[in-house]
C-alpha cells in the first residue's frame, strides 16, 4: 500500500512509532514551561515535532511559518518518512517555488493534538505510561497557534516574515494575526473562514461518529488494547474526502465509469470507479493518520470562531493590526465557500489593514489549495515578493 | 462592470504619454498628495495604483473582474475582489486620504451612493468619467437619432457595461445637491491635453471628452 513497501499493518505500526519518536525535528517542553490550554490545563511535558528548509538569515527576519491542516503534517516539502510520498505543499515550497526555500527560512509544526510527532492523544501520558487516548485535553487552534509560538521562542524568532497555510492552516494563519500581530508581517489565509460553519460541525460529526461506531475503536483505548478503528477512520475519510472535490470535479475525473468490468455486477462491490478510488482513499488514511487525533483535530476546528473571542465583531479581531494580508478562495470550494473569505476581507478592511483579496476560477473543490494551480501560484509569489521588498529581504539567493 | 480600465477596450485608445502613462491617470495622480493612503475604487489591472506606488503613496484596490484582481494581486498590489455598489459599506469612516473612482462611475448602479461613501471613507474623492456633453456625441444623437458611439465608448447600449452616462454639468448639479465641495476639475480634449482653465463649464461641458474632479465634504 505505501510507498516505502511495507503492508498496512507495518505502515500503522511505523506510524504509531512516529507519535513518540519522529523522524523530524523535535523540541521537548518539560514541567518548569507548560502549554497553557483553552480547556483550562497545562500540558506538560510536551513536544512539537517540525520540519525546516532554507536557512534563517542574520536579522532572523526571514522565516515562514506553514501550517498545515486537519490531516496534513510537517513533512511540506520532504519525502514523508511514513507513507514514502513527496511533501504536501511542494507546489508551494522549495527551491524557486512561492515560498523559496533558497530565500526563506521555511518552518512547519506537527499541530498539538496530532500524530506525527507533537503531543497528541496517540503520544505517551506521563502520568500513566500509556498512550493518552481520551484522557487526552480538547485542543482549540489557539492552543495550536500558542504551541506554534513557543517553538518559535525557543528558535529565537521573534517575528515571522510570513504566517501561510490552507483550511484548519488558514485558520491558524488567521489566529496568529488575532493572537500575535506584532510578530506577523504577511499572512496569508487560504481557503479558510474565521468559524467553523454549522454544515461543516455537521459533517465533522458524522466523521466521528463514523470512528466511534467502530467496535475497534474500543471507546478511544485502542492503542492500549492493540486493535486498529481502520473501517471507523476509513469511512470517515471516504465521507470527507467527498467535501474536499466538488460535483463537477468528481464528474470529470470519474462520471459514471465502471471499475475494470463492462457491466454492473448486481452487488456491493465497488462497481464504480468514484467508488474504488473512495475506498483507496479510506484504506491509505489509516496508515498515516490516528482515529483520536482526527477526533481532536476536527474538534479544534469545530470550535473555532473568532469573534466570539472578540465581542462578537470579528473586526476587533484585526484591529490596527500591522500585518498586510491575502486572502484566496476557491469558486468551487463548498466548505469553505468565497462568501466566508468575503467575511475576513470585509472585517479586515474594518480594521485598517492592507488586504488583497482573489477568487480563483477552479472546479477542484477546497482541496485546489494543494494542488498546481497556476493562478494560486502566481498570486502567491506576487504577494510575497512585494512584502519580502517592503521588509528589505532583498533579491533572490542565486 | 468596474473593468473598463484596461480589460475593456473602451478605454484601450485613452491618450498615453510618451512615457506610456495613461493622460488621465496622470491628472489623477498629479491630485493625490505624495505619501497619502488611496483607495482606487475599480482598478482594473492596478495600472493607476502601480504609478501612485511609485509616488510614495499607500494604495489599495477594488476590482470587480476576476482577472484584473489576480493581475494586480500578482503584482503585489493590496487589491481585493469587489463591487462598488456592494463593498464600499465595509470601510469605516476617514479610512483613507483620498477614494478614486476613475472612468468607473457611469458603470455603477448608484453612483449617487457610491459618490456618498467615497466621501464618507476618504477626506478627498477623486472621480473621472466620459463627459456625454461632448459636441460629436450630441450630434450623433441628433443626426442619426441613434445611442452615440464613439471610440472611447465602442458599444452599442444594449451591451455596454455604461449604465450611468452623464455630462460635465449633470455631474455638477449631482455634487452641488448632495453637498459635495469641488476643488479642482481638468477636462481633457480628445487628445487629452487639458482645456484652458479660465473657460467657462458650458465650454468645457461641450470640448471636455473627459473630465476628473477633486471632491470634499462640504463640512
Amino acid at each position: 500500500m505505501a510507498d516505502t513497501g511495507l503492508t498496512i499493518d507495518e505502515a500503522i505500526s511505523d506510524r504509531v512509532r512516529e507519535a513518540e519518536h519522529p523522524r523530524s525535528h523535535c523540541v521537548r517542553f518539560d514541567v518548569s514551561d507548560p502549554l497553557k490550554l483553552d480547556a483550562n490545563v497545562n500540558l506538560v511535558p510536551f513536544q512539537i515535532a517540525y520540519q525546516t528548509y532554507g536557512t534563517l538569515n542574520a536579522e532572523r527576519s526571514n522565516a515562514v511559518l506553514i501550517c498545515h491542516a486537519l490531516t496534513g503534517d510537517q513533512h511540506v516539502a520532504n519525502r514523508h518518512p511514513v507513507t514514502g510520498k513527496s511533501g504536501w505543499w511542494e507546489t508551494m515550497v522549495g527551491p524557486g517555488r512561492p515560498i523559496d526555500t533558497g530565500r526563506y527560512f521555511v518552518i512547519c509544526a506537527n499541530v498539538v493534538g496530532a500524530c506525527m510527532g507533537t503531543t497528541g492523544p496517540a503520544s505517551i501520558n506521563p502520568a500513566t505510561d500509556r498512550p493518552w487516548g481520551l484522557e487526552f485535553p480538547v485542543v482549540t487552534i489557539r492552543d495550536i497557534v500558542r504551541a506554534q509560538a513557543k517553538l518559535l521562542d525557543y528558535l529565537g524568532i521573534d517575528s515571522l516574515f510570513a504566517v501561510a497555510g490552507g483550511s484548519m492552516g488558514g485558520m491558524q494563519v488567521l489566529q496568529w494575526a488575532a493572537s500575535y500581530p506584532e510578530r506577523v508581517f504577511a499572512a496569508l489565509p487560504i481557503a479558510c473562514a474565521t468559524r467553523h460553519s454549522a454544515q461543516n460541525i455537521a459533517f465533522h460529526e458524522v466523521g466521528r461518529q463514523a470512528v466511534m461506531a467502530d467496535p475497534e475503536w474500543r471507546q478511544g483505548r485502542y492503542l492500549i488494547e492493540g486493535t486498529t478503528p481502520r473501517r471507523g477512520l476509513a469511512v470517515a475519510r471516504m465521507g470527507a474526502h467527498i467535501t474536499y472535490l466538488s460535483d463537477a470535479a468528481l464528474h470529470r475525473k470519474f462520471g459514471r465509469k465502471f471499475q475494470d468490468r463492462d457491466n454492473p455486477t448486481f452487488s456491493f462491490d465497488a462497481d464504480f470507479e468514484v467508488e474504488s478510488y473512495l475506498r483507496h482513499q479510506g484504506i491509505s488514511f489509516v496508515e498515516r493518520f490516528d482515529a483520536n487525533s482526527y477526533l481532536y483535530l476536527t474538534r479544534a476546528m469545530d470550535y473555532f470562531d473568532l469573534a466570539a473571542d472578540y465581542g462578537g465583531v470579528l473586526a476587533n479581531a484585526f484591529k490596527g493590526t500591522p500585518a498586510r494580508f491575502c486572502v484566496v478562495s476557491f469558486t468551487s470550494d463548498w466548505l469553505f465557500p468565497t462568501s466566508d473569505s468575503r467575511a475576513i476581507v470585509h472585517a479586515l478592511n474594518a480594521g485598517g489593514a492592507r488586504v488583497s483579496f482573489a477568487e480563483i476560477v477552479t472546479d477542484k473543490g477546497h482541496d485546489a489549495f494543494l494542488l498546481e494551480e497556476p493562478e494560486l501560484i502566481a498570486i502567491v509569489r506576487g504577494f510575497l515578493d512585494s512584502a519580502a521588498k517592503a521588509r528589505g529581504l532583498g533579491p533572490l539567493r542565486s | 462592470m468596474l473593468m473598463r480600465r484596461t480589460l475593456d477596450p473602451t478605454m484601450a485608445g485613452s491618450a498615453r504619454t510618451p512615457g506610456g502613462s495613461r493622460v488621465d491617470h496622470l491628472v489623477v495622480a498629479a491630485m493625490v498628495e505624495p505619501g497619502s493612503r488611496v483607495l482606487d475604487v475599480g482598478c482594473g489591472d492596478g495600472e493607476l495604483l502601480k504609478l501612485l506606488e511609485t509616488r510614495g503613496v499607500d494604495g489599495r484596490g477594488i476590482e470587480l473582474s476576476r482577472e484584473g484582481v489576480n493581475d494586480s494581486v500578482a503584482k503585489g498590489l493590496a487589491v481585493i475582489q469587489g463591487d462598488a455598489d456592494t463593498d464600499m459599506a465595509a470601510y469605516p469612516d476617514d479610512a483613507f486620504d483620498f477614494v478614486i473612482l476613475s472612468q468607473t462611475l457611469q458603470a455603477t448602479r448608484h453612483p449617487r451612493v457610491v459618490l456618498e461613501h467615497m466621501l464618507r471613507i476618504g477626506r478627498h474623492a477623486i472621480v473621472s468619467f466620459p463627459n456625454f456633453g461632448h459636441w460629436r456625441i450630441r450630434l450623433a444623437l441628433s443626426f442619426t437619432g441613434q445611442m452615440p458611439r464613439t471610440d472611447n465608448l465602442p458599444e452599442s447600449w444594449y451591451d455596454t457595461p455604461n449604465i450611468h452616462f452623464c455630462t460635465i454639468k449633470d455631474f455638477r448639479m449631482l455634487c452641488n445637491m448632495i453637498g459635495v465641495r469641488m476643488e479642482r476639475a481638468v477636462a481633457l480634449n480628445a487628445w487629452g491635453k487639458p482645456l484652458r482653465l479660465n473657460a467657462p463649464w458650458w465650454f468645457w461641458n461641450l470640448f471636455g471628452e473627459q473630465a476628473v474632479f477633486l471632491l470634499s465634504r462640504d463640512r
